[in-house]
């Protein structure tokens, strides 16, 4: 058409810097309120170290202890609970924890027992599963039972998604959980006392 | 163009000239007309055309009666169960506002189901109707949304586990999933900072989007006109004033219908939420009366019932799943190259897909959990595939093979066995029931544009069947 306007460029390059400096405006203010999301920094400080005294616990017994929010398991396990390790090397899918969940299987600890050598018989696990971050529960008695193999050994089952593991937090083949339950960094200020989420190495 | 008024005679009544001069600045009698007075419906429906208006009568009881348990409720992680427990105990009638709004999302769900299955079997996702299937297939991501941001919200036991669990679904995304699900909550765990932007968007985000396409679908819906249980066009046949003779006009006569339907459930949605509230532990969870406890989960965890078909698909995806899952995609992508009539590069980006996913779901590759989130997104997105999934040539099951019915029947069944595994604990003989379940779900889908075109197809009537009353 003859009567079509004419591209003003000046004005053309004007729009297109408005649009562009308005954009980013935009952004920035997205950018803004996606941060909000973020933890605080108060949440970041609740990771503190806590301590445990176990002398009260007997084998065969667990406790649970509060660390960054989630639930850490102190469990002293029987003679016969060290033995089914043996048994269950072959069942589970990850038997020395190359694939860690959220932390690395600490250096000091044992692949089988996942328990520092001088307390091989002290699990120490953070009781979140694998999978989706339920609490798996404990199914101490051996033998058949409901949701569970009947050549069970003795372990933890997750009551959301039927994951099953070991007595050293070690995940069965072929479950949702793809990884073993973790192992926190942690030491022995005492032969009762525990330090958890921290090592001779500093704070986890 | 100057404003002209319309001059109505000096005598005229009051509320006509109000109404003359509203409509002269708004067009408040040409809306009413266009959305419902002169909107002309097939006059063959049936009563599966009922839960349109129930799902609306039930969103307005959803946000009356959640505004007024914001009014008593505390979103706060030390306070926030007690407040539910003040309510259903303390605030005059705020139990029967709190079981109203329980109940309500319960029935949301049974309504929004019936609603969707409805569409299948009349195909009322088809063209020229694809949006408005679009909209409502956004409703009810947002209705999900909404339900799974309000359980949150009285920090019970379920509340508290349900919420880890989902959230927890996002971590499983290769790379960014661990930062993604601690960004969601905004701590390491569940706590007050999530309960927090939860009630945010369970109480103002979710619901304005909800309403905004609600408009959408109802504007959708009336711009193309209601289908019916034969699946005819009724504006193919026009009578001399360009109405539809198979129509009528929604006012009266679907107003006194929906009346109707609306008695009867009402009648039902009072017997639930005066005599069984609970319902037996599917609408309101016994777990969910003991507080939350970040260290230690529920011996049973179950989501809500309407959440359950798609949360047994994640559930049943084990390794040795994983298989069957890669011969499938592998067996889909030959039926694509040999039966189907796509573009060689949609069939290419197709084989594409299917073989990254095979190579993904090697031993060596990503592990089961990520993939259980990938069939569970799937199970509930592929529903917006269903107006380009179903090739069939006519509308309505009424007029299509009768071994169809049977095929429809069977995903029924299915729907329903895996909402029934997801409320019941894991078993190794549930899980291979809720995996063959998972394969027959996917195939009805994914197999649609071959089993939906095939057989002899009944002819298609003129006119709707209708027998005057």
């Amino acid at each position: 058409m003859s009567n079509e306007k004419q591209v003003d460029s000046g004005r053309r390059g004007l729009l297109v810097a408005t649009c562009a400096a308005g954009g980013v405006v935009g952004l920035s203010a997205t950018g803004a309120f996606v941060s909000t999301f973020q933890p605080s920094e108060r949440a970041k400080a609740g990771g503190a170290p806590v301590e445990v005294d176990i002398s009260t616990l007997k084998p065969g017994e667990m406790t649970t202890a509060e660390w960054r929010g989630k639930p850490v398991w102190i469990l002293k396990r029987t003679p016969e609970m060290m033995a089914s390790l043996k048994a269950t090397q072959s069942e589970v899918a990850d038997p020395d924890s190359a694939k860690p969940y959220t932390m690395p299987l600490p250096e000091y600890c044992e692949k089988q027992s996942r328990a520092r050598k001088e307390h091989e018989d002290v699990l120490i696990a953070v009781g979140i599963c694998s999978h989706l971050g339920c609490s798996p529960s404990k199914k101490f008695t051996p033998g058949a039972q409901p949701s569970l193999p009947d050549n069970w050994a003795g372990g933890f089952l997750c009551p959301c998604h039927g994951s099953t593991f070991d007595l050293s937090g070690r995940v069965f083949k072929n479950k949702p959980a793809p990884q073993n339950l973790d192992v926190p960094r942690h030491m022995y200020i005492s032969d009762t006392k525990i330090v958890i989420g921290k090592d001779e190495k500093g704070e986890a | 163009m100057a404003f002209v008024e319309k001059k109505l005679p000096a005598d005229a009544p009051v509320i006509d000239k109000a109404l003359n001069w509203v409509d002269s600045r708004f067009p408040l009698t040409k809306l009413w007309n266009d959305q419902w007075g002169q909107y002309y419906a097939p006059k063959n429906f049936n009563f599966w055309y009922i839960f349109g208006s129930l799902a609306m009568l039930v969103l307005v009881i959803q946000i009356v009666t959640g505004i007024f348990l914001v009014m008593n409720y505390k979103p706060d992680a030390g306070l926030a169960f007690t407040s539910v427990e003040f309510i259903m105990r303390e605030v005059p009638w705020g139990w029967l506002i709190r079981y109203m709004h329980s109940t309500g999302a319960s029935a949301f769900f049974i309504i929004i189901y019936l609603h969707m299955a409805r569409a299948l079997m009349y195909g009322s996702y088809r063209k020229p109707r694809e949006l408005v299937w679009l909209f409502g297939f956004a409703i009810f991501l947002c209705l999900m949304a909404e339900a799974f941001f309000g359980y949150l919200l009285p920090w019970g036991q379920m509340s508290y586990w349900g919420a880890q669990v989902i959230v927890n679904l996002f971590g499983a995304i290769p790379v960014i999933g661990p930062d993604l699900s601690l960004w969601i909550r905004g701590d390491y765990v569940v706590s007050d900072a999530t309960l927090n932007r939860f009630f945010s968007f369970h109480v103002i985000a979710i619901p304005l989007v909800l309403l905004g396409l609600v408009v959408a679908h109802l504007i959708a819906l009336h711009e193309v006109g209601s289908n019916n249980p034969d699946g005819i066009e009724i504006k193919e046949n026009l009578d001399a004033n360009g109405h539809p003779v198979d129509g009528v006009p929604s006012h009266p006569y679907y107003t006194f219908h929906d009346i109707f339907g609306v008695t009867v459930f009402l009648i039902l949605f009072s017997a639930v939420v005066f005599f069984a509230p609970e319902m037996g532990g599917y609408f309101l969870e016994s777990n969910n009366f003991i507080p939350a406890d970040s260290l230690k989960t529920p011996l049973h965890i179950a989501p809500t019932w309407y959440f359950t078909p798609f949360y047994s698909i994640l559930r049943a995806t084990t390794s040795d799943f994983l298989y069957i899952v890669q011969a499938g995609i592998a067996a889909y992508v030959v039926l694509i190259y040999l039966k189907s009539s796509l573009p060689a590069l949609i069939k290419a980006a197709i084989a594409g897909i299917g073989l990254v996913m095979i190579v993904g779901m090697m031993p060596f590759g990503l592990d089961a959990k990520f993939w259980g989130v990938v069939l569970f997104g799937s199970s509930v997105m592929i529903l917006a595939g269903m107006p380009w999934l179903d090739q069939s040539p006519v509308k309505s099951i009424r007029y299509r093979p009768d071994w169809h019915k049977i095929v429809l029947v069977v995903f029924g069944i299915t729907f329903m066995t895996l909402g029934y595994l997801g409320v019941q604990p894991p078993s190794p003989t549930r899980n291979l029931i809720a995996q063959v379940s998972a394969v027959l779900y996917f195939a009805f889908f994914l197999l649609m544009p071959w089993w939906s075109a095939m057989g002899t197809f009944k002819p298609v009537p003129k006119r709707v069947t209708f027998k005057p009353h």
